[in-house]
């Protein structure tokens, strides 16, 4: 059993890692602290590509001295993949600053279930 | 080769450079592009479902014309072109006919991006459809997120700031899921092409190797997708969001795009797990019971509410029930429910919507049902859509939705155990409760109230958009044999 986690330490980490980053999204009421989550769970899968990608003596897939053999060089799609990743990742990060920056300036918190209480509040006083 | 197979990738290239061109236009003229883009769509989409139909087969489109593994492909076959061309007649329609919501509640200066956003969430559900690659559709699933966030925040007022942020909070956390599922799924098949890993999970599932991960993979991505959609229990994002969203934004959102995340997962268990294997792994199961307590506490939560709008959204949230009750049951006929389940939803739910939009419109600006009694004789054009929209969601003879619950109903006697008994019991009191909270609603809308005298004009789009919303749903209903033999078919080359 520890040797097969010692010999997928690096996938192990990335699960911890997202681990952590899914429970701060999950439980952390304050929206700058989602983010970061979201970004943790971003780089655990980011991680478990990139060692998924990483073959020991191989190359990365450039053709040096006319070698074409399939044996020295790594596939490049899962780096292609973890890059695809981390756009979207940016894009997500990016939307979610500008929300949090809303709502800082309509409620002056960056609390989500302080924010779900004043809106409470207010339909209350609606009704 | 017939010249109509390019037509899925140009409708992709089209929506995307759309929106971004919208960007760049005025309100008006991005929302001409938009209503020619999503007609053009139809139109090609059509174009697309009769060639599958008449050849009776499915193909596979290389972009680029690179074969695997260096190119993307997109797979078409006669359920993916039925769904696509249903999601762009409803779009087109809610757009056309949901002008005078986003004019009312769109800033007219961020008007255009409203429509830019309705672009690429276009673009978004025809990648979803038609993708035949997994890793593509996730892109596309964060994509679509990004731009229903985007419709839902525009209204500008701190309630759909704080829903949009919720909704934007559940479609990440099931993003997150569906992109580990994936990276595991690369990680022990090493492919990414759907025939591709089918053949590599058959293989795997054979020779019982990595079943763990493979579990894992099926696990996150159902799960993933569920959460995103709004299965019970993470359904709870809905009310909020739909009842604070602009109402041309809710009919998108739960008419289309949880649909479409839907069919990404159905697709995914057909073409990628199997159904034998989904089956076999207990997930189904899990999804199976999860449904049926979502049928039923969606439908509770439905009767409690005073709002039309927080009502239809969890009326919603025990529709999609209805759906994953059939992913669970996994069998042909479960699945072709499903499917048509999609379809009925997806054609009612956003008359609904603007229906409830026109009639607390026409009632003093309130959605509580206190306010929209006797709406008949103000508004009774939008009376008539929003009981039409509710006999069918009741399951009414000759609606979409009596349609499927036989179907369901036919699906559970493939079972002799406690399946069967749980979906039966299940649909006689989910058919009970949505006839309590629909024709409450109905009868508040029909009763005779002495002190309304004032009738409103509606304008000649909804009209249009209201009859043809009609005239579908009836459609489906009566002519649901052919419909249905056509999924079945499609479901062998699907």
């Amino acid at each position: 059993m520890l040797e097969v986690l010692f010999n997928n330490r690096i996938e192990c980490v990335a699960v911890i890692l997202f681990a952590v980053g899914y429970v701060t999204l999950l439980v952390s009421p304050n929206m700058i602290k989602k983010i970061i989550g979201i970004n943790i769970m971003d780089s655990a899968c980011n991680l478990f590509l990139t060692s998924i990608g990483f073959v020991y003596n191989k190359t990365a897939p450039i053709v040096v001295n006319g070698d074409t053999s399939m044996n020295t060089y790594i596939n490049p799609l899962p780096a292609g993949l973890v890059l695809t990743s981390i756009v979207v990742g940016v894009s997500v990060t990016a939307v979610m600053l500008a929300l949090t920056y809303k709502m800082y300036e309509k409620y002056h918190t960056l609390n989500l279930n302080e924010v779900y209480k004043i809106n409470h509040e207010l339909e209350d006083k609606e009704k | 080769m017939s010249f109509c197979l390019n037509f899925p990738l140009f409708m992709i290239v089209a929506s995307l450079s759309s929106s971004v061109i919208s960007t760049l236009l005025k309100g008006k003229t991005a929302r001409i592009l938009s209503l020619l883009l999503t007609g053009v769509c139809f139109i090609l989409d059509l174009n697309i479902l009769l060639y599958v139909v008449n050849t009776g087969g499915s193909y596979t489109y290389m972009m680029g014309h690179f074969p695997h593994p260096w190119g993307n492909e997109l797979k078409i076959s006669t359920i993916e072109a039925i769904i696509s061309t249903l999601f762009s007649l409803v779009l087109f329609l809610i757009l056309l006919g949901g002008k005078e919501s986003i004019e009312e509640y769109v800033d007219d200066s961020k008007q255009h991006l409203y429509y830019a956003l309705c672009d690429l969430i276009n673009s978004s559900l025809l990648v979803l459809v038609y993708t035949n690659d997994i890793f593509t559709g996730y892109v596309f699933v964060e994509i679509c997120t990004l731009a229903s966030t985007g419709i839902l925040v525009l209204r500008g007022n701190g309630k759909s700031l704080a829903a949009a942020i919720r909704y934007m909070v559940f479609a990440l956390i099931g993003s997150g899921l569906l992109l580990f599922g994936i990276v595991f799924l690369y990680n022990i098949t090493g492919n990414l092409l759907m025939p591709n890993l089918k053949e590599s999970i058959i293989n795997l599932y054979n020779t019982k190797q990595y079943y763990l991960p493979l579990l894992t993979a099926m696990c996150f991505i159902s799960v993933g997708v569920a959460i995103k959609s709004g299965l019970f229990p993470f359904h709870f994002w809905m009310a909020d969001t739909y009842g604070s969203a602009i109402p041309a934004s809710s009919g998108i959102l739960s008419g289309i795009i949880s649909k479409a995340y839907i069919f990404f997962l159905i697709k995914v268990i057909k073409d990628v797990f199997t159904i034998e294997i989904f089956k076999a792994s207990g997930i189904s199961n899990i999804i199976f019971v999860l449904a049926l307590f979502g049928i039923v506490v969606g439908s509770i939560s439905a009767i409690r509410e005073n709002d039309i709008f927080r009502m239809c959204a969890y009326s919603s949230a025990a529709q999609i029930g209805y759906i994953y009750m059939g992913i669970g049951l996994s069998t042909t006929v479960s699945i072709v429910a499903s499917l048509f389940q999609i379809c009925a939803h997806c054609i009612t739910k956003p008359a609904l919507f603007l229906s409830s939009y026109h009639l607390s419109k026409n009632s003093g600006g309130s959605s509580r049902f206190k306010a929209l009694q006797g709406s008949y004789k103000r508004d009774f054009f939008s009376t008539v859509c929003f009981s039409q929209g509710a006999f069918s969601m009741v399951g009414i003879p000759l609606t979409a939705g009596f349609m499927t619950k036989y179907l369901f109903g036919m699906s559970a006697f493939d079972y002799t155990n406690w399946e069967m008994l749980a979906t039966l019991i299940v649909l006689i009191i989910s058919t009970i409760l949505n006839t309590i909270y629909f024709t409450k609603t109905v009868v508040r809308l029909f009763t005779v109230d002495e002190n309304i005298e004032k009738k409103f004009n509606i304008s000649l789009q909804y009209r249009i958009v209201g009859i043809l919303f009609m005239i579908v749903n009836f459609g489906l209903g009566i002519f649901a044999k052919n419909y249905i033999d056509v999924i079945f078919k499609g479901l062998n080359l699907f």
